[in-house]
């Protein structure tokens, strides 16, 4: 007798086909295909490991990488002497577990959610973690991938899996032709602004739509990355031709199975008629870029607006945090945000620091000098070189920009790299929280170009008048 | 993991919504490669002055609320970063119990992993602990994990809600490894299957 299916969403068919045991409905043991590590969030779970004698259950599906307190400069002497521990401590847990790890003078060290597609490692239907909440970036391939805590770490590396609640089904739909200037950082900035940092709590976003399918995998890339942002577990796109081209050149792309692993992710895509728990519609057609003017990446307006007033909300606790934010980011309701100064602008952070990113951004400033400090930081040794090959680092250096070493940097200040308080800065990273680049720096999220265009004129302003 | 049964002490309102980790704990703490000594870093930014001296009017520095063991929060708390080192650090400081409406994901699953238990409750009984422990005389609370309550005084108690498999690891101090490495034979069926089944990821 045939058995009835019902249809299932991407995420009900990851999830499934990964549980190790279901405890029950609330907790389930979930397999773990790849586990990425890096420096700051593992080394008190190999602390743990050794505490009770316990092995890595798989190393060659866990990966070790540098990034968050690597320097951008003078990477031979590292000088602060806490970073260092760090890094070596890394290197060395992974030497006495058998990981493989990319030291940081590998041309192949980068950001770790820029490396695992870089090398293949992330594809389609995979479950993937790492102690790193933009772990979500790997969901633009279809794949389960979030982030996690120390202690979880702890546990994927003793067991190879999680115990975690099946997360609900929430599908955002893109519809429309992206306007000229507008990118794909443009359009999360727009759906966060939408749905709050809170409206993703307890989902995985899928995104979908025409928009979506348009979109290169680095656009896919810097919209799932930013899904934790909305506060979603997870990201997901479904994959596509888009996704198979991408992963055939890797290194680590499935080669003598390459036919049978495209037919399987061929059948990944929800199924019709699955049902969501919460669904979103937006079109893009009249987006105009975003820019955040507050301490929350939710407080996004469209460049073209100004500053909003809080006496205008009537929520008393989102009213105190509105004026909270104006405060801190010394902003007037009212001003418009294209009369705003930028002192610094940051390129870079695993949602904007791919080729795409630095192509779209070296051609707004092609011939133009800056009139802030700006610094280029690629999300990888592999994109630098790329970026150099193509004569973009000409470009930026000659506009006066500064073109670093590829690592986390700025966007979360835990290097050398970090506003001084009071420092505005326009930045293609993913959080503008209090502190975030630096105690008592002011933080603008926007697109690459944008911040490219904040770069040659001092302030912020619609890129495409200068394109 | 310590256990977590039943405490007493003092509770501290700290109403902000979308508290982020990176407020909780600031990303120049995270150097360390130890899970404990963060508690003195709590809330850094806001919690002192360029100078290393205590801002006054922040919560946790009022003489009475620096014994706190319970935060009661604003929504959204713990958005942002997955580091546990602000699980550490609320930790370091004392605290074992939150109170809010709504927790970001990641930082409610590393509060049970520190034996920290963190209660969501509707914003209506939010507000009226607040009421209460606004007075620093009506400031202490009771929590009682076995029996799911809270005691706000003789007459008033609320109910929560807990999944039962955490309520068990928190009540007994469990290490979920050590029970996940009991179905080693689950696991390994998993693995074999896998290789058949789809052999490219079979590293």
């Amino acid at each position: 007798m045939l058995q009835h299916q019902s249809p299932k969403t991407l995420f009900d068919k990851i999830w499934n086909s990964h549980l190790v045991d279901k405890k029950d409905d609330v907790n389930q043991l979930l397999y773990i295909d790849l586990h990425l590590i890096h420096e700051v969030t593992s080394p008190q779970a190999f602390e743990g490991l050794r505490l009770f004698n316990r092995k890595v259950r798989q190393p060659k599906k866990t990966f070790a990488v540098p990034d968050h307190n690597v320097p951008t400069l003078n990477r031979d002497n590292i000088e602060d002497k806490l970073s260092r521990t760090q890094l070596e401590t890394l290197e060395k847990n992974t030497k006495d577990f058998g990981i493989e790890f990319f030291p940081i003078n590998d041309i192949r060290q980068g950001i770790v959610h820029i490396i695992g597609p870089e090398q293949g490692l992330t594809q389609p239907g995979m479950t993937i973690v790492c102690g790193d909440s933009h772990t979500s970036t790997h969901g633009a391939f279809g794949a389960l991938a979030f982030g996690i805590g120390t202690s979880e770490v702890e546990h994927v590396l003793a067991t190879q899996t999680l115990i975690q609640n099946p997360a609900k089904n929430m599908r955002i739909n893109l519809e429309g032709n992206m306007p000229f200037g507008i990118t794909a950082k443009d359009l999360i900035l727009g759906i966060i602004g939408k749905i709050g940092t809170a409206g993703g709590t307890g989902h995985v976003i899928e995104y979908s739509g025409p928009t979506i399918q348009k979109l290169s995998m680095e656009g896919r890339m810097t919209i799932c990355n930013m899904s934790i942002e909305a506060g979603a577990r997870a990201g997901l796109i479904a994959p596509d031709e888009t996704t198979f081209n991408y992963i055939k050149s890797k290194p680590r792309a499935p080669k003598k199975n390459w036919e049978e692993a495209v037919n399987f992710w061929k059948k990944l895509p929800t199924d019709k008629g699955a049902q969501y728990n919460k669904e979103e519609f937006l079109s893009v057609d009249k987006l105009d870029p975003q820019v955040t003017w507050g301490t929350s990446p939710q407080d996004v307006v469209s460049i073209k607006d100004r500053v909003p007033d809080p006496s205008n909300e009537s929520d008393a606790n989102r009213k105190n945090a509105m004026e909270r934010s104006l405060e801190y980011m010394d902003l007037k309701p009212g001003t418009k945000l294209e009369d705003v100064k930028i002192d610094q602008v940051f390129i870079g952070s695993c949602t904007n620091s791919r080729i795409e990113d630095l192509r779209e951004a070296a051609k707004v400033i092609k011939g133009k000098s800056v009139k802030t400090k700006a610094m280029v930081v690629p999300g990888s040794g592999l994109v630098k070189q790329q970026a150099e090959k193509e004569g973009l680092d000409k470009i930026f250096k000659e506009a006066g920009f500064e073109w670093r070493d590829s690592g986390c940097s700025m966007c979360l200040a835990m290097n050398a790299d970090k506003l001084k308080a009071g420092e505005r800065c326009a930045s293609t990273s993913n959080r503008n929280f209090e502190g975030r680049q630096g105690k008592g720096g002011r933080s603008h999220l926007m697109s690459p170009i944008m911040a490219a265009a904040a770069a040659v004129t001092g302030h912020l302003i619609d890129v495409r008048e200068l394109i | 993991m310590e256990k977590f049964t039943k405490l007493s002490g003092v509770a501290a309102p700290f109403t902000r919504i979308n508290v982020d980790t990176d407020l909780i704990i600031p990303a120049e703490y995270l150097k360390t490669i130890r899970r404990t000594g963060l508690g003195k870093h709590l809330f850094s930014y806001i919690r002192y002055n360029d100078d290393g001296s205590q801002k006054k009017e922040f919560i946790l520095n009022k003489a009475h609320y620096k014994k706190s063991i319970i935060l009661i929060t604003g929504k959204n708390f713990g958005c942002g970063s997955s580091r546990e080192h602000a699980v550490w650090a609320l930790k370091d400081f004392g605290i074992k119990c939150l109170i809010g409406a709504e927790f970001a994901d990641i930082f409610y699953n590393n509060c049970f992993k520190n034996g920290i238990l963190p209660i969501i409750l509707n914003q209506f009984y939010i507000n009226r602990i607040i009421k209460k422990i606004s007075s620093e005389k009506t400031s202490m609370l009771t929590v009682d994990l076995k029996k799911q309550i809270i005691i706000m005084d003789q007459n008033e108690v609320l109910k929560f809600k807990v999944d039962s498999y955490r309520k068990k690891c928190l009540l007994e101090g469990l290490d979920d490894i050590s029970l996940t490495l009991n179905k080693d034979t689950l696991i390994s069926k998993y693995e074999f299957n896998l290789k058949k089944k789809l052999p490219w990821l079979d590293k």
